[in-house]
Parts: structure tokens; sequence; C-alpha cells
């Protein structure tokens, strides 16, 4: 009998258990996390902060689903691994034994580099935990201050709004999230996010947080300004959690590399989700992204080699589907390039595919709060942006991952004014139709 | 032909209210169970958007709360039309 070890339980190593359990019926599972609530859905934490869901529902799997999948689970933390001797060390200095091992541990948030972090009041978007002590927090607050970028910066600025705090936004630069969307797209959601009455402070780095008595009391920013607020929450970035296997020397880069078969440079040892540098055949390089469904994937694909079925991992191109103050956008492909000031790396709901735009022409349409913009190579669309209405998003998401030779319609994309979304439209019922 | 002639997202609707039953597109769940949540029978649609299942539940109401709410797009619906031969 087979005995898998999974370290994590999120959406790659949930995916790898069912994976697992789904071609052998007999072998031992036992999941181990370090998060006390087990698995949840982590992007779900940013409705459960607005009070769209309430907590109960960010679980997906129910005992029963757990007992099919005949799962021992456990909370402990993992010391080190031991790969030579099949075994892994618990803090508690117990060891156990595996055959084949997962590393699932995931992402988590970069640390704010700032005088004052320490203080009650500074948090972070990253735990159910995390997510439970804003509320706490929300409770006995009248204002926030949000520092970072991409989605989860926003999900921070959203939560803090619909739980009624006055919400300061600080941008390092003069936009949001300017290596993934364009000026159009950025102004779209500050504009929005003005509407809904945060406060955007452009070009604005903090200095220092300042605090009375242990806890947050306001913020100075690095031209001198006073904000008073009793929150400041920080969104810039995650880390992958490679530290185990960083110390049982494992090949490790930005995260755990890993061939196309899931496996790290230990033949029974296995890394998926936010916390593996995945190959990308598409760009020929190595790539970490923070996204549930790769994450889902490459756990499945990481359990069914594990339990010897040989299956490679085929990375697709990377698609998101998100809310950006309220508005639905897709982002798919490789849509822009450069570095945002307001993210270290990676962010969650977030791939570096995105950013690694070639020479592409945009072509780019906005009606009201709805945009689109494709970004198109020579036979190829290499990327789409779709914010607000979001017919066209599935088609678009087929046509870049499928890398659905556009020619056919590529002149008539480049005319000034094209009625895009028609001109999409129209080619992907023709495609249908032959 | 435009996108509305082609996509008819309105008319689709409402037929499905009569003939249709919710699809999920599992690529884009996130699994955030706002669809369950507003549920009104509560039928687990976030199960269905998990195993890649269309909501087949004969009590669906086809009232649309989970198709709405969902903030990534995951559900939509599909005619089920009755009258066509199904494979």
């Amino acid at each position: 009998m087979r005995r898998y070890v999974i370290i994590g339980s999120g959406a790659a190593g949930i995916a790898a258990s069912e994976a697992i359990r789904n071609h052998d019926a007999s072998g031992e599972i036992l999941l181990i996390t370090d998060d006390p609530h087990g698995y949840y859905s982590r992007p779900g934490l940013a409705y459960y902060l607005t009070g769209e869901i309430d907590e109960r529902m960010l679980f997906p799997f129910s005992e029963q689903d757990f007992r099919r999948l005949n799962l021992r689970r456990i909370t402990a933390q993992v010391a080190r691994i031991h790969p030579e001797a099949h075994r892994i060390e618990m803090h508690t200095g117990a060891q156990l034994p595996y055959d084949r091992l997962l590393i699932a541990t995931g992402a988590a948030a970069v640390r704010a580099d700032v005088p004052g972090s320490d203080l009650a009041g500074v948090v972070k978007l990253d735990s159910l935990e995390d997510t439970r002590h804003i509320l706490n927090l929300i409770r006995r607050a009248r204002s926030a201050v949000v520092v970072g970028g991409g989605i989860t910066a926003l999900e921070l600025v959203e939560g803090m709004r619909a739980r009624n705090l006055r919400t300061h936004y600080f941008l390092r630069g003069d936009r949001y999230w300017s290596n993934v969307l364009d000026a159009a797209e950025s102004k779209i959601v500050e504009h929005r996010l003005q509407e809904e009455g945060v406060q955007i402070h452009y070009n604005t780095e903090l200095a220092e947080i300042l605090g009375k008595n242990g806890r947050v009391a306001g913020v100075r920013t690095k031209d001198g300004r006073l904000i008073e607020c009793q929150i400041v929450a920080i969104a810039i970035g995650v880390q992958p959690r490679k530290q185990l296997a960083q110390t049982s020397d494992l090949k490790v880069d930005k995260g755990i590399l890993v061939d196309q078969y899931m496996r790290t440079s230990h033949e029974d040892i296995f890394a998926a989700g936010d916390v593996a540098q995945v190959y990308d055949p598409l760009s020929g390089k190595s790539v970490v992204d923070s996204l549930w469904g790769p994450a889902r994937d490459q756990g499945s694909a990481a359990g069914l080699n594990m339990a010897g079925i040989t299956t490679p991992y085929s990375r697709l191109a990377p698609f998101n589907v998100t809310r950006l103050a309220h508005l639905t956008t897709t982002i798919i492909g490789t849509v822009n390039k450069g570095r945002d000031d307001d993210l270290l790396g990676i962010a969650r709901g977030d791939s570096e595919t995105w950013r690694n735009l070639p020479d592409a022409i945009a072509a780019q349409a906005n009606f009201d709060v709805n945009s689109l913009r494709l970004l198109l190579g020579k036979q190829h669309l290499l990327g789409a942006v779709v914010m607000g209405d979001q017919t066209l998003s599935r088609p678009l998401t087929r046509i870049v991952i499928e890398r659905v030779d556009i020619t056919p319609i590529r002149e008539q994309i480049l005319q000034p004014g094209a009625p895009l979304g028609d001109l999409v439209a129209d080619f992907w019922s023709q495609l249908h139709k032959s | 032909m435009n996108i509305r002639g082609l996509f008819r997202a309105e008319q689709t609707r409402r037929k499905a209210l009569v003939q249709g039953y919710v699809v999920p597109d599992t690529s884009r769940c996130v699994q955030c169970g706002i669809c369950s949540y507003n549920c009104p029978i509560n039928i687990d649609v976030r199960r269905h958007a998990w195993l890649g299942e269309p909501v087949r539940d004969s009590h669906c109401l086809t009232c649309g709360e989970c198709v709405a709410r969902c903030p990534r797009g995951v559900l939509r619906f599909e005619s089920t039309n009755l009258f066509q031969t199904q494979n």
C-alpha cells in the first residue's frame, strides 16, 4: 500500500488528493496543513470581507466529501523533508514516512518594510484568520489606508468601503496596476472606486505607520502628509512558500522548480500550485502563477503522476476572471509589460505571463464602462482584457488558449474605430459553423 | 450580424427560465460559494461547478440568482430543448 503525503490544503492539495484517490483506492493519503481552517476558498475571502457571503460558505467540501476521499487530515507544521529517507519531520520532532510527497504550500503575503509594520491594526488578506481579524478591527475603526496593487489591494479597498470605512488607497505611481491594465482600463477602475467614495492618493508612498498604545493611529507619507486611520492594509504581493524545499535541498528559483510531470529535483517529491515554478512551453521559461485554475490542474497532474499514471501538465495561456471595482474583468494571455511599483513580484490572482508581452499591436474599444483590448501577434491573438460586458470573454479565452489563426480578421481589427466586438463575435460564429 | 444577434443573451435567459438548466465553466470557478449561498432552495451549485456538471436538479427553479451573482461569469443557462433528440 502506497503512502501519499500532501503538504498544503489549498486547491492544488485537494485536487491532488482527488486524482490520487481516483486511481488508487487503497493507498493511504495524509493531508497536512498549517492552516487551522483546512481547505477553504481563498478567493472567497474577498466576498466574506464585503459581506456577500458568510463564513460557512467558504468551505467547499463537506465532511462527507472528505470521507469519500478517505483522507487523513492533520493540522501541523512540517519542519523538514528527508528526501533520501523518504520521511518528513514535523515541528514537534516526530517523523512520518512517505512514498510520494506533494508540496502544495501556496504563497504568503509579502510584509511591508516600513516602520510601524508590527503595530496592531496592520493587516493582510492572506487567510481566513486574517479576514476574521480584519472584520474584528473594522467594528471599531473609522478609516483605513490600503497600500499595494493587483487584485488583493482592490479586494481590501472594496471590503473596507463595503463596511463603511473611510478608505484611502495609496498608489505609488499615477495609475492602478500599470503593468497589466492599460491607461484607459486603469482609469475606469479608479473612476469607479472614486464614485464609491474611495479616496485615491496618487504618487503616494507610505513612509511610516504611526501608533498609539501599540495600535495603528495613522500613517505618514513620504511627502510628509499625515492621515488618520485605525487600519493599514498591505497587499504588495505574495512569495511562494518554498522554504521547506530550500532547506531540504530541492532545486528552487522563484518557486520550487518542477518538470512537466510536476516532479521536483527529487524523484518522489512533487510540487504544485502557487509554490511551483512551472515550465511554460510558449515562452520557454519557467514561471510562477498565483491562480486557482492552474493550481487545481497542476494538483491533478501531480496526483496522477504520484499514483503512477504518467500525465504531463501542459501549461496553457493563463487567464483569470475577477472583479475590479465591481466590474467583471477577464485577463487572458499576455497583455502588458514592465513593472508595477505597487507590487513586489507576483500577487494573488496574478500570472507572470500577463506581463511578458512581446512586440504586439493593441486594438481597443471602449463603451462606457465596457472595455475590450486585444493584443495581436502576427497570426494569433496573444492576449485580451475584457472589462464589463463579458459576452466575448469565453470566445476570446478559447481563441487565445487554442492559438486560433486570426489572419482572416487581423487587418479589419487594426482599422481605426473597428467594431472589435462584432468582428470577434462574427469570427467566432464562422469558426464554429465550419 | 452583431453581438446581440449572435448571442441573444437575454432571449436565451428568458427561454432558459422555462426550459433550461444552469451550466458551469469550471475553469473560471474559484469555489467562493456565492452561487450556493444565493440559491433559494439550497442547491449546492458550487459543487456542480467543481465537478463540471450542469445543475440537473429537478428542483432548480432556474431563477437565475446564481448566474447573475457569480462574480466570475462561471454559470450560464443552456437550453434543454425537450423537442430535440439528445445524445
